[in-house]
């Protein structure tokens, strides 16, 4: 059982649903962005996505890219990520970490290589946006093998045929993408979200958290009253773009936690 | 190389889209059902004579296809060794060998009644000809180009517009072919009901790399005939520049099973391969990873963040090369090397003196290694060189270099 498994298995004991934060390591600097990752556990934060700066974010719309650019610019590195990890870890050891990016970097380094590395460091879940189910033995089936959570995105063309193929060799939860289109960009409406999210449910008994789209603790309410949780990171990840002090990035996350706890 | 292990080297990609390590399908879940459903229409096309029939009629009244394959009397006498044909695809319609794929990925795309046709350019050579062919059929088009490149191709990008495309220059990370290219994967993403994506080169997620290679194959099976009508055998040696690889893919593909045919890409070399990353020789300089939907060489940093690459030609300006190329490479089949700005720019200057054909800077790569090796050859070594685009569109560029002042 990971962290991630024991938190929803908490959650549910409790009968609420989850809050997940997503933001960029080392935006805009190291010493930042690990100040805005310690203080999430205490915003109300259930899991979060720690995110892995890449060159070509092609899924990430402009609020993201922009993040993931002042990171590489101040030195940020897979190495220095994983030390975030390490950070939070020495001071927290239930808050589930889930390392988002892209693959390239993980590849660079050596799928076990890294895998050893990510599990030493405290990182529970993987989300890799550039390997789909075709591409399971890159990473996903040595993850899991390894001990770790390997969390896929299913998405509006994901359709009931592919739908079993998406969910085979998942764990953790299954994150759905609420719109097509990238992160930050098209507002998520419940409407069209809730029988996607009851679609996907039906045909598993992992958790599903919706991402991609929410930007207000009224749409982070909303759209969890439908699902199992809800992630926010472009929101977030703009509040830190705008070189806002740290109190303040947590205070506006603290709303959005709220915001989904009280569905 | 390993003859004995492999009995041809056209039956790839596999079915995973793979050549050997390289290639396959990285891409976002939004995109993996599109793209299979991409394939699946590509192999049903591929097999019906009336897709081929409607080509063949288009690449022979519309592109003005075949065509010709070129002795270049002046400049085998001016080298005084091999034989030197040109393969002479800058004479199509719109300057440039691009137009064969487009043509063949955007009627896929009227049969699969995809109404909005999305491209990214560098240059500008696909972008025009992606426009050219949207405003035939009547499409939308809507071309994504590195915000720099819109600054040093201004005429390209009024050809465009006149053609009705919508030129989107890009910001998005440094503004290149390459954030061109994330950009335009970003609107498919976005609009994947009526969307299709023209991807200009043999890269991006299978089936992108095979259905382009196929497409631009004309270009080596009228090189097979034209060589045979010529000199009644094969060509001895083919060399082709290289940026993602097209136009060499399309040269070299019919001809990867004739083992006594010697087959060379020249990459961008820019200032000399070197530390500081002033080229774009994926092969020379770079190391597998992930990028773009494949698994190829890449221009990289330790950590794995993709560098920019730097050539005089926009055209080979692109930190990858397809799949198959890397493929080609680690087997030994091709060989692959690298000319600079420099010996690209002395070779546009002696195919205009001594031939009359003012060639793009990417086709010049390809001379200038012609130049290097064609000396030392016997004077029955056949050569076949592709000039894959005319140089109109890199007057400027040249000018710049030689120290000419257009203005006065």
């Amino acid at each position: 059982m990971t962290r991630i498994d024991a938190k929803f298995a908490q959650l549910a004991a409790e009968g609420r649903k989850a809050f997940v934060a997503y933001v960029m390591a080392g935006d805009p600097d190291y010493d930042t962005s690990r100040d805005v990752v310690l203080g999430l556990p205490g915003a109300g934060v259930d899991i979060i996505e720690l995110g892995l700066p890449f060159t070509d974010p092609m899924a990430d719309g402009e609020t993201i890219q922009l993040a993931g650019q002042r990171a590489l610019a101040s030195g940020q590195t897979l190495e220095k990520t994983l030390q975030i990890a390490r950070e939070l870890r020495a001071v927290d050891d239930t808050t589930p970490i889930v390392m988002m990016g892209y693959y390239n970097p993980i590849y660079s380094r050596g799928v076990e290589r890294f895998l050893v590395e990510a599990r030493e460091a405290g990182i529970d879940g993987l989300i890799v946006v550039d390997l789909p189910p075709e591409e399971d033995s890159e990473l996903c089936l040595p993850a899991q093998a390894a001990g770790l959570n390997f969390i896929r995105l299913a998405t509006p063309t994901t359709d009931d045929a592919r739908l079993p193929k998406v969910l085979t060799n998942t764990s953790g939860f299954v994150y759905y993408v609420s719109i097509t289109g990238i992160t930050g960009a098209a507002t998520a409406q419940a409407a069209d979200v809730q029988p996607e999210v009851a679609r996907i449910k039906a045909k598993t008994d992992l958790p599903v958290i919706v991402g991609f789209g929410i930007k207000t603790p009224e749409g982070a309410e909303q759209i969890a009253g439908i699902a199992d949780g809800v992630v926010v990171g472009s929101a977030i990840v703009a509040e830190i773009g705008k070189g806002r002090p740290v109190a303040d990035v947590l205070a506006f996350v603290k709303d959005l936690a709220d915001g989904a706890h009280r569905a | 190389m390993p003859d004995d292990l492999i009995n041809s080297f056209m039956t790839g990609p596999d079915e995973n889209g793979r050549f050997g390590d390289f290639g396959g399908r990285f891409v976002s879940e939004t995109l993996m059902p599109l793209i299979l459903s991409l394939e699946a229409e590509y192999e049903k096309a591929k097999t019906d004579e009336s897709f081929w029939a409607e080509m063949d009629f288009l690449w022979k009244h519309y592109v003005g296809r075949p065509s010709p394959l070129y002795h270049a009397e002046r400049l085998t006498e001016h080298l005084g060794g091999a034989k030197v044909y040109m393969k002479r695809d800058e004479l199509n319609h719109t300057g440039a060998h691009k137009i064969n794929n487009v043509l063949g990925q955007i009627i896929l795309a009227r049969r699969m009644g995809k109404t909005r046709i999305i491209a990214e350019t560098g240059a500008g050579q696909h972008g025009v000809a992606t426009a050219t062919v949207c405003a035939k059929f009547g499409l939308k088009c809507v071309v994504y180009m590195g915000a720099h490149d819109v600054e040093r191709q201004a005429p390209n990008v009024f050809r465009m517009r006149l053609l009705g495309a919508e030129v989107v220059p890009v910001t998005s990370g440094r503004g290149t072919l390459k954030d061109a290219m994330n950009d335009a994967l970003r609107d498919w993403v976005t609009n994947v009901r009526d969307t299709f994506y023209c991807i200009g080169t043999v890269a991006g997620p299978h089936p992108y790399p095979a259905m382009v290679r196929d497409f631009q194959s004309i270009i080596g099976k009228e090189t097979r005939e034209q060589m045979q009508e010529a000199e009644g055998r094969l060509p001895d040696t083919l060399i082709a520049a290289i940026g993602g690889g097209s136009n060499a893919m399309g040269l070299f593909f019919p001809f990867l099973d004739d083992k006594e045919v010697k087959i060379i890409g020249v990459e961008a070399g820019g200032k000399g391969v070197n530390a500081k990353m002033e080229h774009c020789a994926s092969l020379t300089g770079g190391r597998p990873g992930v990028l773009h939907g494949n698994r190829t060489y890449l221009l990289q940093d330790d950590d794995g963040q993709i560098l920019e690459g730097y050539s005089i030609s926009a055209g080979l300006d692109y930190p990858g090369i397809g799949p198959e190329h890397s493929w080609l490479h680690d087997i030994g089949r091709a060989e692959y090397v690298s000319i600079t700005d420099k010996e690209a720019l002395e070779a546009f200057q002696l195919c205009c003196a001594l031939e009359g054909i003012i060639p793009a800077l990417e086709p010049s790569h390809a001379l200038a290694h012609v130049m290097k090796i064609a000396p030392e050859l016997p004077k029955d070594h056949l050569i076949v060189m592709n000039m894959c685009g005319r140089g109109d569109k890199d007057i400027f560029a040249v000018a710049k270099h030689l120290g000419f002042d257009m203005n006065t």
